[in-house]
């Protein structure tokens, strides 16, 4: 009888699998326990966006005054013209802009060839080339930060876009290699051979037919890429000391030196270097997560 | 005839030959811009940083080969402050792997129980990891401020006035306003990587532990833990790893300083091309740091395979 009991829970088990190892079954004061942890680690995490855009439209006797953490009493969107202004927040924007659609571009491409001849082509050494090219996993960017920037200014080479996006490109190619290798394994090897019985070439197998299927690769590559460069500070604030082509961070950094005492169009720099991945993370969340995902656990 | 069939397998030979090469050309080719970025920018360049750590170099003239002298002064001159920057890296990858990824397991296992609004939970808790970290250690600095800082005005505000500090610039808390940071902000990360571990492990298991008497808790320790742990140990070589390249939170938040006694490795690469104008010395740096995460990377690989057996 007992035995027969447990055979039925299991089989309703089986049956609808959400109804054991779940927190419905769990007592309900823990439940609650669970819920407000939950939420005040949630608040925890907003806070510093919701605090960044309060004090961005606030004046200083707001901001030091009683309304510290409260909605702005007065909207001062002045603070976003004295960035853009006097801040140069508009140009270091286009900056990053430019730094960062050229780096991802270029990785792309070139992690798309690579990877195609990485996979789709068979000859003795790719299993090799492929793990060389890996190891920019574990490299640290420090490793190669005294010769590149000696090489660049013997050779008169800093402050230019260029002096990013090459590095960048470099940075983010192991990652996006091992991206793309995880969509393009995927895709079926009947195609190539069909293609070559047909007459196509390795290259034309490569841009017609490989290319237009590497779609949906491209928005995960492209995610990360962003991210990292976007976001990157390190190789900008070493590389570049002119003004005029500083990226975001850069900017930020030396805008926060310069309005010690103002903190509202600080405020209102850090969104406008905020905003564009905080759009993107609204309507693209779950392809952001899983691009993280797919980075760190094949890797 | 049989000389026939000779020049058709010549031909034949002559064209898988040229098929070979082609073939070759065309990988070459192929691989060639990632060749070019990934040896020039990357390889190239440490392969030059591992020799010019032997030298007693400016950067611009020839230098002079010193041997293993830079390596040697890193470790014996406290001026240079390598130990302090190493054992301040250590005290961040301690807290990170002792503090936050317990943490973020907690939170990856919590949200694996299909709690409601697991998805907006997630994706709040994974909102720190994308904002760059010196719009991050900005945030923070006004936290920390100590006139008007948020941190010292509650502290006021709840009548603990004598707790309040000069966060950033005391000597005694300077470390620790970095290492809250920069804990916080990753707790996100390892949390998505073992949160999608987690859903990755079957369900029937779990609840065919569950039918075995094994409390939600026990399911988590005795059964999912074990089977993320190829994930567990990824995170930890991140969180190692990347506590020794630190660089950005430093730099926003202390600069190194109070005296230096915040300096990470990194920052103090970068002193010694601009402030010092030892490339030798900055090469030196780096090259410990590319030794010092594979040797951490490897160790850890090492610990986990060794609890396994």
């Amino acid at each position: 009888m007992g035995n027969k009991n447990k055979d039925r829970k299991k089989a309703s088990a089986y049956e609808c699998q959400e109804i054991e190892y779940n927190i419905k079954q769990t007592n309900p004061v823990a439940k609650v326990f669970i819920y407000i942890f939950l939420i005040i680690w949630a608040v925890i995490n907003i806070f510093p966006i919701y605090f960044m855009f309060t004090f961005s439209l606030k004046a200083n006797d707001e901001i030091f005054g009683e309304n510290i953490v409260g909605l702005p009493k007065n909207w001062l969107w002045s603070n976003y013209i004295s960035a853009m202004n006097t801040g140069n927040m508009g140009r270091y924007f286009i900056n990053s802009l430019i730094v960062t659609i050229a780096a991802i571009a270029i990785s792309i491409m070139a992690a798309l060839m690579a990877t195609y001849a990485l996979t789709r082509i068979k000859w003795r050494a790719s299993k090799l080339m492929n793990s060389f090219l890996m190891l920019g996993l574990t490299i640290p960017l420090q490793a190669s930060i005294v010769p590149v920037y000696v090489i660049l200014s013997k050779a008169h080479w800093l402050n230019k876009y260029s002096t990013l996006i090459i590095p960048y490109s470099a940075f983010t190619l192991s990652m996006s290699i091992l991206i793309c290798t995880g969509f393009m394994v995927d895709i079926p090897y009947d195609l190539d051979e069909s293609a070559r019985i047909d007459g196509c070439g390795l290259w034309r197998t490569f841009f017609s037919i490989i290319l237009p299927l590497m779609k949906p690769a491209l928005s995960t590559i492209g995610i990360y890429a962003y991210l990292q460069c976007w976001n990157e500070f390190m190789f900008a604030n070493v590389f570049i000391s002119d003004s005029a082509h500083r990226t975001l961070p850069v900017g930020i950094k030396a805008l926060s030196g310069a309005y010690t005492t103002d903190w509202g169009p600080i405020g209102a720099a850090l969104v406008i270097a905020t905003f564009p991945t905080l759009i993107v993370y609204i309507f693209l969340s779950r392809k952001i997560q899983e691009s993280f995902i797919a980075g760190a656990v094949k890797g | 005839m049989a000389d026939n069939n000779a020049i058709t397998v010549n031909n034949i030979k002559r064209d898988k030959a040229k098929e070979t090469i082609g073939k070759g050309v065309t990988i070459f080719l192929f691989l060639l811009p990632a060749l070019l970025l990934f040896v020039g920018i990357l390889i190239a360049p440490i392969i030059i940083s591992v020799y010019r750590s032997m030298y007693d170099w400016n950067g611009f003239s020839e230098g002079t080969f010193i041997g293993l002298n830079n390596y040697k002064e890193l470790f014996t001159n406290g001026s240079i402050k390598f130990m302090v920057s190493l054992k301040n890296a250590l005290w961040i990858a301690f807290f990170s792997v002792f503090v936050q990824l317990p943490f973020s397991l907690f939170l990856a296992l919590l949200l694996g129980r299909k709690v409601k609004g697991e998805r907006t939970f997630l994706s709040i808790f994974f909102m720190p990891v994308l904002i760059s970290t010196v719009v991050i250690g900005q945030l923070w600095l006004k936290i920390y401020n100590p006139d008007y800082g948020l941190l010292n005005r509650f502290l006021d505000a709840v009548h603990l006035g004598n707790l309040k500090h000069v966060w950033v610039g005391e000597v005694s808390t300077a470390l620790g306003s970095i290492i809250v940071p920069t804990v916080w902000q990753y707790i996100g990360y390892h949390m998505l990587l073992m949160y999608a571990g987690v859903k990755g492990v079957s369900t029937d298991l779990r609840e065919a532990a569950m039918l075995d008497g094994a409390t939600k808790w026990q399911v988590d320790r005795y059964v999912v833990i074990p089977i993320i742990k190829p994930i567990i140990r990824v995170s930890v070589i991140f969180a190692v790893t990347g506590s020794l390249k630190s660089y950005d939170m430093v730099r926003i938040l202390t600069e190194g300083g109070p005296f230096q006694t915040t300096e990470v490795p990194s920052t103090l690469l970068e002193n010694m091309l601009f402030l010092r104008n030892r490339y030798g010395m900055g090469s030196t740096i780096s090259v410990m740091l590319i030794v010092l995460c594979f040797a951490f990377a490897l160790a850890i690989t090492a610990a986990f395979k060794e609890k396994e057996a």
